[in-house]
């Protein structure tokens, strides 16, 4: 059925019928192309999604101190809540089974200056650990340490566009800079996936934004790692407990939603990712229901084929062609141009999303793209099932009596 | 050569069974040249597709050159015309995207003799219907009498033992068809068995049997004296 003959046979086939073969092999060919091009757009639709959940950590609790809306055990309401240093400590202790780090963070808004150029950031006092919570990523020298919280050294972490803004592309590690009146010794650039806010951010230890802030021991936020192994479930419970501790220990009645506000990422990455999974199964669906398409596409095809070679089939029938060899001719053909303008229309797709990059990331469409593997498997999965719808054609035009396909005009 | 007895076929024509064969006996030596004349209607191309194996009998037996052609299936009846029959057709049913010489050799392709061999053998039988130079160029290049010749130079690429020829003139003009005639008659007279189907008069007269068809039935059976087509080309 594979020998060098065979191949000649189909060959010319394929070579004088050229309009025929590209009709065939241009249905293909865009199948494909449309399968990988939706496929890499909804890839490109999840990685927005993700960008906009998923580039902190998720086993992270933030804490937010307010102001009370109810009285409560004598205190009145409309008293202004605070956490500091014990808290830390009582929520280190109390909860240690469950946590993985805990930071405070003290933000404020600073007038930031190097030489003549000054800006305006936020900043924030935090603890090492804070690094974890917010995926902090060092470009060059180093985060904050124990070391730097305990001495309350006056050194900043600075984002990418902070050292881009005031040192104009120059190295900024070493550097002094002015932070409110205070000169603050450059240890560290960081950059952050989380868009240009997230870079225009300078860190330093929260004990030295105290030192400054007349020495007092308000820490702001709280933001509380937990165990990735407790799951949802037991970040719920966790979320609850330290609800309910906090609340106690401020005086602030259960029912009273406004004393303190717990900001659980584990139940937003819950929402987040149902959305990609829902996500995941319209890509899926509509992948599908292109792969069907396509297949449809073909077996239309081959009833054409078959239909249109009908006479010929017959004349060859006359001259000795089995119902095997007849089939096998249109078969190999089919095969083969699938096959071809499969691949073809494959790689246009993939050259066409790399191109794309970020071009249409004003669209939510951010760095399309395709497994390779997925996009072979369609590819395969195409030109195997389109034998398979070519085959039954092919078979029916083999039974077809020679005097009868010889008839045909 | 070819053997037939009792010959019965007919089809359906939705509730209506058409009765196109009713009982044909004949039997066809080796060498002969036969033409089955009738007019249309009398059953002449039905029977000569039997013959052919490209339709099936309802009843009696046919045997050609020893075997009996009975209750094939599609491969065995592909093996066999293969084998054993060479085809004439009236509209020549050449393949128009193959060139003359392809046409030739596609009988060959189907016994599997290799490609060069396979080129080799189509230009000598193109060379014997006298369109050597012909050879790399399509049917639709082709006068309707080239067309007929390929068709033949097909027809016994193969080197059948029965030629069967289905009005094989009915789309070419008298002088075209003489001379087709003449070369059928040169490859009778090279021993070669052929049946010829045919309507007209001078046609049957150039064979050296005619077998008279009517309604389904042989109505005479006679040996003729064979005029020669040659002297009309």
């Amino acid at each position: 059925m594979f020998s060098r003959d065979n191949w000649k046979e189909i060959f010319q086939t394929i070579q004088k019928n050229k309009l025929r073969t590209f009709l065939s092999g241009f249905t293909v060919a865009l199948g494909i192309f449309i399968f990988v091009a939706l496929f890499g757009l909804g890839n490109g639709l999840k990685n927005t999604f993700q960008e906009f959940f998923g580039n902190d950590a998720t086993n992270v609790f933030y804490l937010y101190p307010g102001r009370t809306s109810m009285p409560y055990k004598g205190y009145k309401s409309g008293r202004t809540i605070e956490f500091d240093n014990s808290d830390i400590k009582d929520i280190n202790k109390n909860f240690a089974m469950f946590l993985e780090y805990s930071t405070p963070r003290i933000q404020r808004q600073d007038t930031v200056r190097f030489m003549n150029e000054s800006n305006s950031y936020a900043t924030q006092g935090v603890a090492p650990s804070h690094q974890l919570a917010e995926n902090t990523i060092m470009m060059k020298g180093r985060y904050l340490n124990d070391s730097d919280i305990m001495s309350k050294n006056k050194y900043a972490v600075i984002g990418r566009l902070v050292e881009e803004d005031l040192f104009r592309g120059k190295n900024a590690l070493g550097k002094y800079i002015d932070i409110g009146g205070s000169a603050f010794k450059v240890i560290g650039v960081f950059q952050d996936d989380g868009g240009d806010d997230e870079e225009r951010i300078i860190f330093m230890p929260y004990t030295t934004r105290q030192l400054i802030e007349m020495n007092n021991d308000k820490v702001g936020q709280l933001i509380v790692g937990f165990k990735p192994e407790l799951g949802y479930e037991g970040a719920m419970a966790f979320d609850a407990s330290l609800d309910k501790f906090l609340r106690e220990k401020k005086y602030i009645n259960p029912a009273d939603e406004n004393g303190i506000y717990i900001r659980n990422v584990a139940e937003q990455l819950k929402q987040n990712q149902q959305l990609a999974v829902v996500l995941q199964l319209i890509v899926s669906f509509v992948a599908f229901g292109t792969i069907i398409a396509g297949i449809i596409g073909i077996s239309n095809i081959m009833v054409f084929v078959v239909k249109e070679r009908t006479k010929e089939l017959g004349i060859r029938k006359a001259l000795g062609a089995t119902p095997k060899s007849v089939i096998g001719t249109i078969l190999l053909e089919s095969i083969f141009i699938t096959t071809v303008f499969g691949f073809i229309g494959m790689i246009i797709g993939v050259a066409v999303l790399s191109s794309l990059g970020e071009t249409l990331e004003d669209y939510f469409i951010k760095n399309p793209y395709i497994d390779m593997p997925v996009a072979i498997f369609a590819t395969i999965a195409l030109i195997i099932f389109g034998g398979i719808a070519g085959y039954i054609p092919a078979r029916r035009a083999a039974k077809i009596k020679p005097i009868v396909a010889l008839r045909d005009e | 050569m070819i053997e037939i007895k009792d010959l019965h076929k007919s089809y359906k024509m939705g509730n209506n069974k058409l009765h196109v064969l009713k009982g044909l006996n004949f039997s066809i030596a080796e060498g002969e040249l036969v033409a089955i004349m009738g007019s249309s209607g009398s059953g002449k191309s039905t029977l000569l597709n039997i013959l052919g194996m490209l339709d099936e009998l309802d009843e009696g037996s046919y045997t050609l050159d020893g075997v009996p052609i009975k209750n094939l299936n599609e491969t065995k009846a592909a093996q066999y015309r293969n084998k054993f029959l060479g085809f004439v057709f009236q509209s020549f049913n050449l393949i128009n995207y193959k060139s003359a010489m392809e046409n030739v050799a596609l009988p060959l392709y189907y016994q599997k003799v290799p490609r060069k061999e396979r080129e080799e053998k189509a230009l000598k039988y193109l060379g014997q219907v006298g369109l050597k130079e012909w050879a790399d160029h399509l049917p639709n290049e082709l006068s309707g009498g080239q067309k007929q010749r390929v068709a033949i130079a097909r027809a016994m690429a193969a080197e059948p033992k029965v030629l069967l020829a289905d009005e094989p003139t009915g789309a070419l003009d008298s002088k075209t068809s003489y001379e087709v005639m003449d070369l059928i008659q040169k490859i009778n007279d090279n021993g070669n068995t052929i049946l010829v189907v045919t309507h007209e008069e001078d046609i049957a007269h150039m064979c050296k049997r005619i077998v008279h068809l009517k309604d389904g039935v042989i109505v005479e059976d006679k040996m003729v004296e064979q005029v020669r087509a040659e002297q009309y080309v």
